[in-house]
């Protein structure tokens, strides 16, 4: 237990519309070890943002934590009261977001959206916030922060506005970082270069790290384990080299198969057909079967969850032996 | 900065200019004040006499240059009725229309501005609706009517409120105010509320508005992520987006609250601007009519600019010369 920082168990995350519920997470288990990165891949609406959402406790009415334990360090998020969640909340459980350009307030200093976050959880002078916040963002490679705190976020590039959204990330040394496709948004060389610099962060602090993304290559780099979600669930999960090298789940293949650098120069781009389902009033039974090519009557029930190695776990009736072509 | 306010100064002594244009041609037509100042049985070598004081003999090309003339020594010319300088006459109406649009704003803010707050983060809740359902009425039933069920209940019926006037003043800055005195507050409640309720409508409707729309934002949601108290996050973030469209719109009403609380002083005999206007025009007394719309053209000028200088305190992104 000591190196665990977060284990989530069975965690439903529903939205009740009027369409009826929709299960956006559903019965939801994973972990992640101090100074880990966990990957969470998925489609567009698997649930992997919700998950994260969900995590620091920012899941918005409608929806509603249905079911499940999230255990941060022992201490079960689910029972805490919001103001004891607002402690955690950018202290303890930093989160990242997608969009840099959206995501820092476009009227507010630079040094005062640091310095508040500071103030949020500390009883410092304004000079020893605003020593913090310079040393944050000298951190996260910006050059002369003492300037560059003074700017308004209009006056950075997207790659330095997510590299400030970092910094505040950082500014109490949390335990754990949820990112939600913090490079989705940048250029690939931004991208590269805050990667490597987020990795070293979190070796450095040993804090441990939820990289939400779409991006298996990202995945690829940068995380320990992956989990890959599907329609609200994680079908499959385990340590990123075996899960990569030898993805078990027929989703999994599909993700792999589907990168383009994969293929073969000229050869057809390979995809998974269809669309993910809706997750409105989603039928029992394994949501993947209506795109799967090995699904057979079996799939109609829930498939349990097996695991097929040490560290390793699957939702599937026909996991895939032969190695992704 | 300095070019851009030299290039604003420039711009408003244009739109000053086109305006005297306007006005002037405008009076010109309505009618002829002569017919209306001399008695009907004056005989004509006492019409001609009349006519030529006021000038009224000249083309009109001749009066508008005589005026302008008259505008760069700060002169706009004498009233017909009065015989005093149109610009005193107004001045000394003047404090009373500016403390009651003042007090109208002051209120429209101090109201607006919480009731949105409310009903943009409770907007399902029934007290929420019922702001929006009560919104509706502050701008859509007429300012006279609600004035004369105004004095009906409180002046006549209960007897709280004094129905017409300013009551006491107080000298302040040698000028007579009634927000000074008990008397004069009193005076000056139903006329203020009455000017107010639209601007309260508008205002509490552009508030709920800005919140709806800020709370979706993902900087709101970064902000919680920090774990930012509720407080802080909607008076500090979400609070001064919003600041932006809503100074907007009060620096614009002020204006119009100025220009046209005729009815408002109208229905509560308050001494003020609007009613020497509304006065003016019966009589046709052309350099009081220009002088005001002049004045009120210069208010328009003035608040426009102050509401631009707001702007670069608000939102840091707007530059005024258009440079970083």
């Amino acid at each position: 237990m000591s190196g665990l920082t977060l284990e989530v168990r069975g965690l439903s995350t529903h939205f009740d519309t009027r369409a009826g519920t929709v299960r956006a997470v559903d019965g939801v288990s994973f972990s992640v070890r101090r100074g880990r990165v966990l990957g969470l891949v998925g489609e567009s609406g698997s649930g992997k943002s919700v998950t994260g959402f969900s995590v620091i406790g920012l899941v918005d009415p409608p929806g509603r934590i249905a079911a499940g334990q999230i255990l941060f360090k022992g201490t079960d998020l689910t029972k805490l009261r919001e103001e004891e969640l607002r402690r955690l909340r950018g202290n303890r459980i930093a989160m990242i977001f997608q969009d840099p350009m959206m995501t820092l307030n476009p009227v507010l200093r630079i040094d005062t959206q640091m310095m508040e976050t500071v103030f949020a959880h500390t009883k410092v002078s304004r000079q020893e916030a605003w020593e913090r916040s310079r040393d944050a963002l000298g951190m996260v490679g910006i050059p002369s922060p003492e300037e560059r705190l003074s700017s308004y976020p209009h006056q950075f590039s997207g790659g330095m506005r997510q590299r400030v959204a970092i910094a505040i990330a950082l500014l109490h040394r949390p335990d754990l970082i949820v990112a939600d496709e913090p490079t989705t948004a940048l250029d690939v060389t931004i991208q590269a270069q805050i990667l490597a610099e987020v990795q070293t962060l979190a070796r450095e602090y040993g804090t441990a790290l939820i990289w939400i993304t779409h991006d298996l290559s990202v995945v690829a780099g940068l995380a320990d384990e992956v989990a890959v979600m599907y329609a609200g669930r994680i079908v499959e999960s385990g340590v990123v080299g075996e899960v990569l090298d030898r993805p078990l789940h027929p989703y999994t293949h599909g993700l792999i198969g589907s990168v383009p650098s994969r293929n073969k120069r000229g050869s057809k781009l390979r995809q998974i057909p269809g669309m993910t389902p809706s997750l409105v009033d989603l039928p029992k039974g394994c949501a993947f079967r209506t795109r799967c090519s090995h699904a057979d009557a079996a799939c109609a029930e829930d498939p349990p969850i097996i695991e097929p190695g040490p560290g390793r776990s699957l939702r599937c009736f026909h996991p895939q032996l032969e190695s992704v072509a | 900065m300095t070019t851009w306010l030299l290039r604003r100064l420039v711009q408003a002594v244009f739109v000053m200019l086109a305006m005297t244009v306007i006005v002037f041609v405008g009076v010109n037509v309505i009618g002829d004040p002569v017919e209306i100042l001399i008695s009907p049985d004056a005989d004509q070598a006492e019409r001609l006499r009349v006519i030529a004081a006021f000038g009224l003999d000249k083309p009109l090309w001749e009066q508008y240059l005589h005026f302008l003339g008259g505008v760069v020594q700060g002169d706009l010319g004498k009233s017909f009725v009065f015989n005093e300088p149109a610009l005193r006459l107004i001045g000394g109406r003047f404090p009373a229309t500016m403390e009651l649009a003042f007090t109208a704003v002051a209120l429209s803010v101090i109201v607006g501005i919480p009731l949105g707050l409310y009903a943009g983060l409770k907007p399902d809740g029934l007290l929420g609706r019922a702001i929006m359902a009560g919104s509706i009425l502050g701008f859509s039933l007429p300012t006279f009517w609600v004035g004369l069920m105004l004095i009906m209940v409180f002046a006549v019926q209960l007897g709280w409120l004094p129905s017409t006037g300013r009551g006491t003043t107080a000298e302040f800055l040698g000028i007579q105010w009634s927000f000074l005195t008990r008397d004069g507050l009193a005076h000056m409640v139903m006329p203020a509320t009455n000017l107010a309720l639209g601007n309260i409508a508008l205002v509490l409707r552009l508030t709920r508005a800005g919140v709806r729309e800020n709370l979706g934002l993902e900087y709101v949601k970064f902000a919680r992520a920090k774990g930012l108290s509720p407080s802080r996050v909607l008076f500090v973030h979400v609070m001064k987006n919003i600041m932006i469209p809503v100074v907007t719109v009060i620096g614009l009403e002020f204006g119009s609250v100025v220009a046209f609380a005729v009815v408002t002083e109208s229905v509560f005999a308050w001494p003020g601007m609007g009613k020497l206007i509304i006065d003016s025009i019966n009589v046709l007394d052309r350099p009081v009519i220009v002088a005001y719309l002049m004045m009120i053209v210069v208010l328009f000028v003035t608040i426009n600019l102050l509401v631009d200088l707001m702007y670069t305190v608000l939102d840091p992104r707007v530059r005024l010369d258009g440079r970083e």
